[in-house]
């Protein structure tokens, strides 16, 4: 079975948010990223599904060139190789623009598996799995928890709302979104990441992918959120601001 | 172009109350635009919730119908939704940000060589559609450019579900899309609950919930003692109950339950919007958390600031001297 692994790079998550000159963003001088969470699941899915059927497990990944860390990363873990397109305006094209950036570079590979993560805790914006799969022209399920292969395709588990969940049974080659917690995620270990440098990272451009940028929409202009609530910060050390707490919730809250 | 048109949905056998929140931003859209609103519902038989609808003060409701529609399948909502478009050409088509609609609308705005701006939670003059970005720790403003179908999807708890006075009673078609069996590749079963639901959260009227910032299973029980010195129910965020600490019942969130306690102690959760939308009900919201610019702190009453570890022990210790 050959599996693709769509994965991204993020800020981390607890990673200083101060806005840059140009409003549009954040100022990403000293942020440090890491991978996805539910692309960590979704490559640990497929890694796992790789152990009981054989095959082959490909990253492949948009971005600048820092981005090759996280592909490494992935490697270490078990994938077998990567496809890195090489695209420093990652930020200016929209959902459809990196999805065909990736439709174009996983195209020529006819995996039997796409995965990727849900959304990405970055934008946010959960698409570009769908849309891969409408690009491909293949059948798709997203939010999945659990993937079993079987003679006619697959059965997976998807997670509906308020803890309801439901099975779907569906034909390869297929695309799933994966949603976090239906597995424990694996280390890389010493021997891994050493056998990750000499494992194949291809570098593919945007201009041989032949995709252009024109978004269809733009992200104008980015701010901090306002609040709400007029939270009341309690200040002291640990142990006046929790007795401050108790007071409040008893006499002015009066939940307790 | 033909107006501002909401793609509505059933949810056991009623409109979904997320459905009637995108008919709300809808109509703020449309009147600041001057557009009428139209609504479309998918399924195989539609006519009693069309004829909800109607009395809501709309401009006309399409039930978009076929026997392949019931139950949902991507395949099936993407080509009969994907034929209204293309009969309709509506300026703005808004959804709901369901599951289900995370599932097809963002192949469907694809097909139609446009992107769904998602999880939109305001919107403001001039069409800018406000989204959260780094799990609602920044807020990004977006436009839509170019001719086309603009497709949205709104927040659940984002737009307020007004009562509309006088709204008389909208026309109702019929919309027979051309579906073959054999586009529908995916086969879902009947949903089903996970494990026995035994902790029903939405009747506790205090609640412990425990995130990330916990760091460890090891250091869960800092947190159950503050639950039990208060006589609450402990919850969780995802996170948490992703590794397996704490069982799923426990989750709270979009994912988990929907909670509205008289008080809600939330220890080590940043607050990604998943969450919020499971517990921003509550009277009264507490957070701990050691950043001051976590997402938490906006729906929270009282905050403090600082290390959990050093926090929670406190408070433990000052609830029982409370009690005594």
């Amino acid at each position: 079975m050959k599996i693709i692994v769509a994965i991204k790079q993020v800020p981390e998550r607890d990673a200083q948010v101060r806005i840059d000159a140009s409003g549009k963003w954040i100022d990403e001088s000293g942020v440090q990223y890491a991978l996805n969470e539910s692309d960590a699941y979704a490559l640990e899915e497929a890694l796992q599904l790789k152990e009981q059927q054989g095959g082959e497990v490909v990253v492949v990944s948009a971005g600048p060139e820092r981005v090759g860390t996280t592909i490494r990363e992935a490697l270490a873990k078990g994938a077998d190789r990567g496809i890195h397109i090489d695209c420093d305006d990652l930020g200016d094209r929209d959902a459809l623009g990196v999805a065909k950036l990736l439709a174009a570079a996983v195209k020529p590979e006819n995996a039997d598996l796409l995965l990727t993560g849900l959304q990405s805790d970055d934008l946010g914006l959960g698409q570009t799995g769908v849309i891969l799969a409408e690009l491909l022209g293949l059948p798709h399920a997203t939010l999945i928890l659990h993937v079993e292969k079987t003679d006619a395709g697959l059965t997976v588990k998807r997670e509906l709302e308020e803890g309801w969940f439901q099975t779907i049974v569906l034909p390869t080659p297929a695309v799933l979104t994966m949603q976090s917690g239906g597995t424990k995620l694996r280390y890389a270990t010493l021997m891994g990441i050493k056998k990750a440098k000499t494992k194949e990272v291809r570098c593919v451009t945007v201009a041989e992918l032949g995709v252009d940028a024109a978004p269809v929409i733009t992200l104008e202009r980015v701010s901090l959120p306002q609040k709400q609530k007029s939270t009341q910060f309690i200040q002291g050390s640990a142990k006046e601001a929790a007795a401050t707490l108790v007071e409040k919730l008893k006499f002015e809250a009066r939940v307790l | 172009m033909s107006g501002v048109w909401v793609v509505m949905e059933e949810r056991a056998g009623r409109v979904s109350r997320l459905s009637w929140e995108a008919l709300a931003a809808a109509r703020q859209l449309g009147a600041q635009i001057d557009l009428a609103v139209s609504v479309a519902i998918v399924g195989a038989a539609v006519e009693p919730l069309a004829a909800e609808i109607a009395a809501k003060g709309v401009s006309k409701v399409v039930r978009v119908e076929h026997p392949l529609l019931a139950p949902y399948t991507a395949d099936g909502f993407l080509s009969a939704l994907s034929q209204l478009v293309e009969k309709e050409l509506p300026a703005y088509a808004v959804l709901p940000h369901s599951y289900q609609v995370r599932d097809y609308a963002p192949a469907l705005a694809a097909r139609m060589g446009q992107v769904l701006i998602s999880d939109v939670v305001a919107i403001g003059e001039g069409q800018v559609f406000t989204r959260q970005l780094l799990q609602g720790r920044l807020n990004g403003s977006y436009r839509h450019s170019g001719s086309g179908t603009c497709f949205v999807s709104v927040q659940a708890g984002a737009f307020r579900v007004e009562e509309i006075a006088e709204a008389g009673t909208a026309a109702i078609e019929v919309f027979t899309p051309a579906i073959e069996p054999a586009q529908i590749r995916t086969k879902p079963s009947e949903p089903f609950r996970g494990s026995a639901q035994t902790v029903d959260l939405s009747s506790a009227p205090l609640i412990v919930s425990v995130g990330r910032g916990i760091k460890g299973e090891e250091n869960l029980p800092l947190v159950q003692e503050l639950a039990t010195a208060l006589g609450a129910e402990l919850a969780a965020s995802r996170p948490i109950c992703d590794n397996g600490w704490l069982p799923l019942e426990r989750q709270v969130g979009s994912s988990g339950q929907t909670v509205s306690p008289k008080l809600y102690l939330a220890v080590g959760i940043s607050g990604a919007i998943q969450h919020l939308v499971g517990m921003k009900g509550s009277q009264c919201i507490v957070a701990i958390n050691k950043d001051a610019d976590a997402p938490i702190f906006e729906v929270a009453n009282y905050g403090i600031v600082g290390d959990l570890f050093e926090v929670v022990p406190a408070l433990t210790e000052a609830v029982k001297a409370a009690q005594q």
